[in-house]
């Protein structure tokens, strides 16, 4: 293979370089050596291509990568501090600054980690809108980063005809929540309010017109020539390396494990609904692409079961103590105004205790690792973040290709630096 | 007959009924069995997560067998995290590591406790790729060392800080601050 023999002869310019400079660090190659030919080559922290802050030192031997080193943090804002001095239902916009690109996972997560605390059960009809809301935030994940995939790779097409069909489901977030990007979606408890009959006409229309769209955007990239040329074999990992590195979701079961969240550890009633989970074999830039579009397929399957077998009842758990009272009836009924100035002014504790919740997000699995002392607030919130985990593979996985290769393979492992930094 | 019943620990009758108990039940005769009961204090089952405290002398070594065992395979470090508890005197800092067998659906915690004054614990860098950012991640937020880490650099702080931002004497608002009291908000 021409990559590797490549690989040999700068592995050689390496080690020579090593000789001839002991104290060479080996983790920040920033020396511009003229006489070897290597150049140092800093990628990010704002580079168009990067598609979010964080930075490459990477050096090259021509158009080649040798080594590199990723440095991230920029922007860190301390969301597990800050956890530990707001009030359960407060964290809820902490975790949509996460993956900006499926807030409701996030905040749908953290809820049932709450509600596992509490000992809260949710109606049927509040866990089925959840999945479907969550599956409709698990495709715009996966249409953002296949769009952007094929910005990377020259089709910028694809790109805005699929951002035009996130609008669509970015307006049925509003229709239940008021917001778009940071959805701040449902409460403790449940859902903030229930399906509209404008949410629904709305869902309706979108399950209506996507799959066209989508199929659209399939037969321009699946077997594209110029496309596949670009990305088989394009930062692979094997499903060996990849289960050491921590990998979740679509990375991890593009190199071909089926492991998912919602199907190992159901939640919020996955285990009412029929969808498959799909795997690739060589974990390159083409599998992972491939197993997202194929998952955004099984979540349109989970959606329209969830939607035709929307159960009626409440929206929300009886759960006075932890799920704030309809405005109105603060005005006007005791009870409520006493729940409310409770749960606001902090006067209702939790339990004591340590629970561990996650839930298949976008990019995998988003844990929640929570400790009560029984106080308003946690005593300590950890989140597993599946960025910040499989990040720590790219070096690896780039290292011996090509410049353009590595951006296209930190395009198809969707790293969000929200996520990434938390 | 009735005073036997009540001998009977709550945990085990609940075990006899409950699935999920079972398998922790199982697990733990396991682990007692492969390490040895001396090695596991504090057993407990918060919300049905088998959660065990050992030492750091042993937790390389734990862990390690876990990763190797054929029949658990709990081989997936599926998070490493740190925390302070300064009222626990001579166990101030501990980590938490969540470990998972993607074949068997077994999860598991474990948990370490060491003084404040030594914060040093095993890495498992050796094990596990993925322990290297965790474990550069524990040493940001709360000081601990992990020797023999390739890398044991600040990951999401700046690198000229001078303490680590997560332990509990750190309060996240200004301290010197008088307009504000912490008697109706907060901790």
């Amino acid at each position: 293979m021409a990559v590797n023999d490549t690989l040999e002869s700068t592995h050689k310019i390496i080690e020579s370089a090593r000789e001839q400079q002991p104290n060479l660090n080996p983790l920040a190659p920033t020396v511009n050596d003229f006489n070897q030919e290597l150049t140092t080559l800093n990628l990010g922290p704002t580079h168009p291509a990067t598609h979010g802050i964080f930075q490459n030192i990477l050096q090259m031997d021509g158009e080649r990568i040798i080594s590199g080193v990723p440095t991230i943090g920029y922007i860190h804002r301390a969301f597990e501090k800050i956890a530990e001095r707001r009030p359960f239902y407060q964290i809820t916009t902490l975790t949509d600054r996460m993956n900006y690109c499926s807030s409701p996972i996030n905040n749908f997560g953290w809820h049932m980690t709450v509600e596992k605390l509490l000992g809260v059960e949710v109606p049927k009809r509040a866990q089925y809108i959840r999945v479907i809301l969550m599956e409709l935030a698990r495709i715009t994940d996966h249409l953002i980063c296949n769009g952007i995939l094929g910005v990377d790779t020259g089709a910028f097409t694809g790109f805005l005809y699929l951002m035009d069909e996130r609008e669509k489901v970015y307006e049925i977030y509003e229709e239940v929540s008021g917001a778009r990007l940071t959805t701040n979606m449902g409460r403790v408890g449940g859902m903030e309010r229930d399906f509209s009959d404008i949410a629904i006409a709305k869902l309706r229309a979108w399950l209506k017109t996507f799959p066209a769209v989508m199929r659209e955007f399939e037969t321009m990239f699946n077997r594209n020539r110029i496309f596949m040329d670009r990305i088989v074999d394009v930062g692979a990992i094997s499903a060996e390396r990849a289960l050491n590195y921590g990998f979740t979701g679509p990375n991890l079961r593009a190199a071909g494990v089926d492991y998912d969240v919602r199907v190992m550890n159901p939640y919020s009633s996955y285990q009412d609904f029929d969808f498959e989970i799909p795997v690739g074999t060589k974990g390159d830039t083409y599998d992972r692409f491939m197993v997202r579009n194929e998952e955004i397929w099984q979540s349109l399957r989970i959606i329209e079961q969830a939607l035709e077998n929307l159960p009626a009842g409440p929206y929300h758990a009886d759960a006075p103590h932890f799920y704030l009272p309809p405005k109105q009836a603060v005005y006007q009924n005791m009870e409520a105004l006493i729940y409310h100035f409770k749960i606001v002014m902090g006067e209702i504790d939790a339990p004591v205790g340590e629970v561990y919740h996650s839930v298949e997000g976008g990019n995998g699995e988003l844990g929640f690792y929570l400790v009560s002392d029984g106080g308003r607030t946690p005593y300590r919130l950890h989140f597993r973040r599946p960025c910040f985990i499989y990040y720590q593979a790219y070096t690896e996985m780039v290292v011996g290709q090509t410049l353009s290769d590595a951006i296209v393979t930190l395009s198809s492992m969707n790293v969000i630096a929200g996520e990434l930094d938390a | 007959m009735a005073d036997q019943n009540e001998s009977i620990p709550a945990q085990e009758q609940a075990a006899a009924q409950d699935p999920a108990a079972q398998q922790n039940a199982q697990l733990l005769a396991l682990l007692n069995r492969l390490f040895g009961e001396a090695a596991f204090t504090d057993v407990e089952e918060s919300y049905g997560l088998l959660t065990v405290t050992t030492t750091r002398e042993q937790i390389h070594g734990i862990i390690a067998g876990l990763q190797k065992d054929e029949e658990l395979q709990l081989n997936f470090l599926t998070t490493l995290c740190g925390m302070h508890w300064p009222a626990q005197e001579g166990r101030e800092l501990g980590i938490v590591y969540h470990l998972h067998s993607l074949t068997r659906n077994i999860r598991l915690r474990l948990k370490i406790f060491f003084p404040i004054a030594d914060p040093v614990a095993p890495t498992l860098t050796d094990l596990y790729a993925a322990a290297n950012w965790m474990e550069r991640e524990a040493f940001d937020f709360y000081g601990i060392i992990f020797p023999g880490h390739p890398n044991l650099m600040r990951i999401l702080n700046v690198e000229d800080m001078d303490y680590h931002p997560m332990r509990k004497e750190y309060a996240l608002e200004d301290g010197t601050r008088e307009d504000k009291t912490d008697q109706f908000f907060g901790r």
